[in-house]
């Protein structure tokens, strides 16, 4: 019943008839790569046409429709303008940096993609230390904003840039402790594991009032490290133009842009495997087939996605010395009170399992 | 022409930037000259000039019809009523009484005007603080008042409806049953506008205890409208000298006492409130009879100064004529409300950060042109 694995051992096997062993790690090794590059485009491209959607539908218009069924080739037709407009910028930009500053964006985007358990055996990296490598690995990404609005000249990309920094630094600490709750009851960093402990209910219902704490800290702080509203501060178009990337034209402004819907998926998919039990169906109803996962991982990330969405077009933004406040005087020291309450839980056995 | 920051000694941490003129929050060509630390305002100082058009000075070259038709592109928001502004000041220089239709008329639309130019300012007060979905709503709403001018005067934005003497034509036969629609309309749709802004929480931790301005302030600087009202002064010039038919309607002039961007806020919705209960008072009881008296061709004032104000959604414009009497004015001045209540901005805005300077400006709602005439 396990097509994508058959499919995937078949290839093995052929592979493994005409070359050596090295050369076929390699190929396989490219064409897992590929296939990540295709999903990260694909989704990053859709996500914006959801978003425009979404948009649309909250603000009484239709929306793109017209490239396309429904307008589904719209972002393809964006992206294609995109590629082919000039590279502009400003002179007195330091170019080397200023060059740099969207791989690291999107790098670090690209390989937190990579360990995702999508199901069962769809999942290109599981490693021991799966939260830890993407909380680590999504840190990365600020280094590509500071540096290319300091890199730009701009006076205006400057302060988006100090403004994201100070942002993104802060609520990492949240997300670290929220998902650190929740590692309390699995005991592992292992997201395969800890989709696996989840078969007897879903960590926000095993881990009841403080997992559900954790969860709310969690969008909150998710929401805000990828520099979405109410949280974007970084870009505040009524304040500050365009922000960090005022000064990015054509494709690496594209970059820029997709990293932060591949960002807010990745937001979405860690809370997915963390509090909704990841690819795992609701009181496994289709657990006979395992391929459904993909479904029922992507259904509920989606969901999610759509969430924070809601939250952009109904929400004015903070200010950044609120948001500040929020997380320093308010989010971390909840999160740290809940650590400990659901220590207790854990320590009482007083969570919820069928 | 040269820029030049006067007396500006900057501090080591201090730096400056251009916001504006083509800056998305100042919504023309208004450019600001911003002296900050890190992100708190030291100082503003508007430049203003990108959209001058000398309309005062081309109003000494025309003819009191044609001066009418200038006013519009002013504040083109208010339209109707700065158009009323100039025929009000030419009629009561002639003393010339408009039949009570044209007063009825003209005070509908000047209140249709108001709500329209509210319900954009909403929606672009929302965008400002981050809510981009507002804009879209004002807009929505604003649009049936639109189709209602265009049905009228043909015009949506720079309307040529008023004419000294009473109206341009008598109104479309339609007009009645469709403002009623729209007041149908807006009443269940201005509740809305609280459940999506006013009652969000960030929105009035944004606004609260911003860009506060003291009734005292207030005063010395001029302010009028409902940046005026917002600090607890009453300078409602249909309260306090009414013109056209507004002596014929009971309504509450909006105050509130904070003198900050949510009392602003808060006079604006409570004004479309108003707003619409005007307009209910007077759209069943349209007097018969003419939309015009007839007037010379070519209009000469008298020897004198003439002086009139009206209350725009703005605030108060005031029109002041010199005549030498021949068919044009010697000198013609107008007191925008724009212009006086942007010169409190650097006032209330230092110490604030760059988010705060952009609510206090969508606050004031600045239309540029109004500013520089």
């Amino acid at each position: 019943m396990n097509i994508p694995l058959s499919i995937a051992n078949n290839i093995h096997n052929w592979l493994l008839n005409i070359m050596p062993a090295m050369a076929v790690g390699i190929i396989e090794m490219a064409l897992i790569a590929l296939a990540y590059l295709t999903l990260f485009a694909v989704l990053g491209l859709y996500l914006v046409l959801m978003e425009r959607k979404v948009a649309a539908w909250f603000q009484l218009r239709i929306g793109p429709n017209r490239v396309g069924f429904h307008g589904l080739l719209q972002t393809m037709a964006d992206a294609l303008k995109l590629v082919s407009k000039e590279l502009t910028g400003t002179v007195k930009a330091d170019k080397f940096l200023y060059n740099l500053a969207p791989y690291f964006v999107i790098i670090s985007s690209l390989m937190a993609l990579a360990v995702f358990p999508f199901t069962k055996d769809l999942q290109a990296f599981d490693i021991n230390i799966g939260i830890f490598f993407l909380i680590a690995i999504s840190s990365v990404g600020v280094i590509g904003i500071l540096l290319g609005g300091w890199s730009s000249n701009n006076k205006f990309a400057l302060i988006g840039a100090m403004r994201s920094g100070v942002q993104t630094i802060s609520y990492e600490l949240s997300i670290g402790l929220s998902l650190l709750t929740m590692i309390l009851i699995t005991g592992s960093l292992q997201l395969s594991e800890i989709i696996e402990v989840q078969k007897n209910g879903w960590l926000i219902v095993q881990g009841h009032i403080p997992a559900i704490i954790a969860f709310m800290i969690y969008m909150i702080a998710g929401t805000a490290e990828t520099n979405r509203a109410p949280f974007d501060m970084v870009e505040a178009e009524s304040e500050l133009g365009a922000g960090f990337h005022t000064e990015y034209s054509g494709m690496k402004f594209a970059y820029f842009f997709l990293a932060e819907f591949i960002n807010m998926f990745i937001i979405a998919a860690i809370a997915t495997t963390v509090f909704f039990g990841g690819w795992l169906s609701p009181f496994g109803i289709t657990q006979s087939i395992p391929w459904l996962g993909v479904f029922w991982f992507l259904a509920k990330t989606f969901v999610l996605v759509f969430l924070m969405m809601w939250f952009r077009w109904t929400f004015p933004r903070l200010r950044v010395d609120q948001l500040l406040t929020l997380e320093w005087k308010y989010l971390l020291p909840i999160n740290l009170v809940n650590i400990v309450i659901m220590a207790v839980i854990v320590w009482l056995n007083f969570t919820i399992q069928f | 022409m040269e820029t030049t920051i006067v007396n500006n000694n900057f501090k080591s941490e201090e730096y400056f930037i251009n916001m504006g003129p083509q800056h998305p929050a100042t919504h023309g060509v208004l450019r600001l000259l911003l002296t900050i630390d890190g992100e708190i305002i030291k100082k503003v100082e508007p430049d203003l000039g990108y959209i001058h058009r000398s309309i005062e000075k081309m109003c000494e070259r025309d003819s009191y019809q044609q001066i009418v038709h200038l006013t519009d592109r002013m504040d083109y928001l208010s339209s109707h009523i700065n158009n009323e502004a100039v025929c009000l000041t030419v009629e009561n220089a002639l003393e010339l009484e408009v039949p009570d239709r044209v007063k009825v008329i003209r005070t509908i639309i000047g209140e249709l005007t108001r709500i329209a130019s509210h319900t954009l300012w909403w929606g672009v007060m929302g965008m400002d603080v981050g809510a981009l979905t507002t804009y879209f709503y004002g807009f929505r709403d604003r649009e049936m008042i639109n189709d209602i001018f265009e049905e009228t005067c043909g015009a949506r934005l720079t309307m040529n409806y008023n004419i000294p003497g009473g109206l341009m034509h008598d109104v479309h036969p339609n007009f009645v049953k469709r403002v009623k629609e729209f007041i149908t309309h807006f009443r269940i749709k201005l509740p809305e506008y609280d459940r999506l802004l006013t009652g969000n929480v960030i929105f009035q931790k944004r606004t609260k205890g911003v860009g506060v301005l003291t009734r005292e302030d207030a005063i010395s600087f001029g302010a009028s409208g409902p940046v005026g009202r917002g600090s607890n002064y009453s300078c409602d010039v249909r309260k306090h000298h009414p013109y056209s038919a507004i002596d014929k309607v009971t309504f509450n002039e909006a105050i509130k006492t904070e003198g900050d961007c949510f009392a602003r806020y808060q006079v604006r919705i409570q004004e479309m409130w108003e707003s619409m209960s005007i307009i209910e008072q007077l759209i069943d009881k349209i007097p018969e009879g003419d939309y015009q008296v007839p007037t010379n061709a070519v209009i000469k004032l008298p020897k004198g100064e003439f002086y009139q104000k009206v209350e725009t959604a703005r605030g108060e414009l005031g029109v002041y004529i010199i005549s030498t009497g021949t068919k044009n004015p010697y000198r013609m001045k107008f007191r925008s409300p724009g212009l006086s209540n942007l010169s409190l901005l650097n006032h209330i805005s230092i110490g604030g950060k760059i988010g705060d300077l952009v609510a206090t400006m969508a606050t004031l709602d600045l239309v540029i042109p109004d500013i520089d005439r």
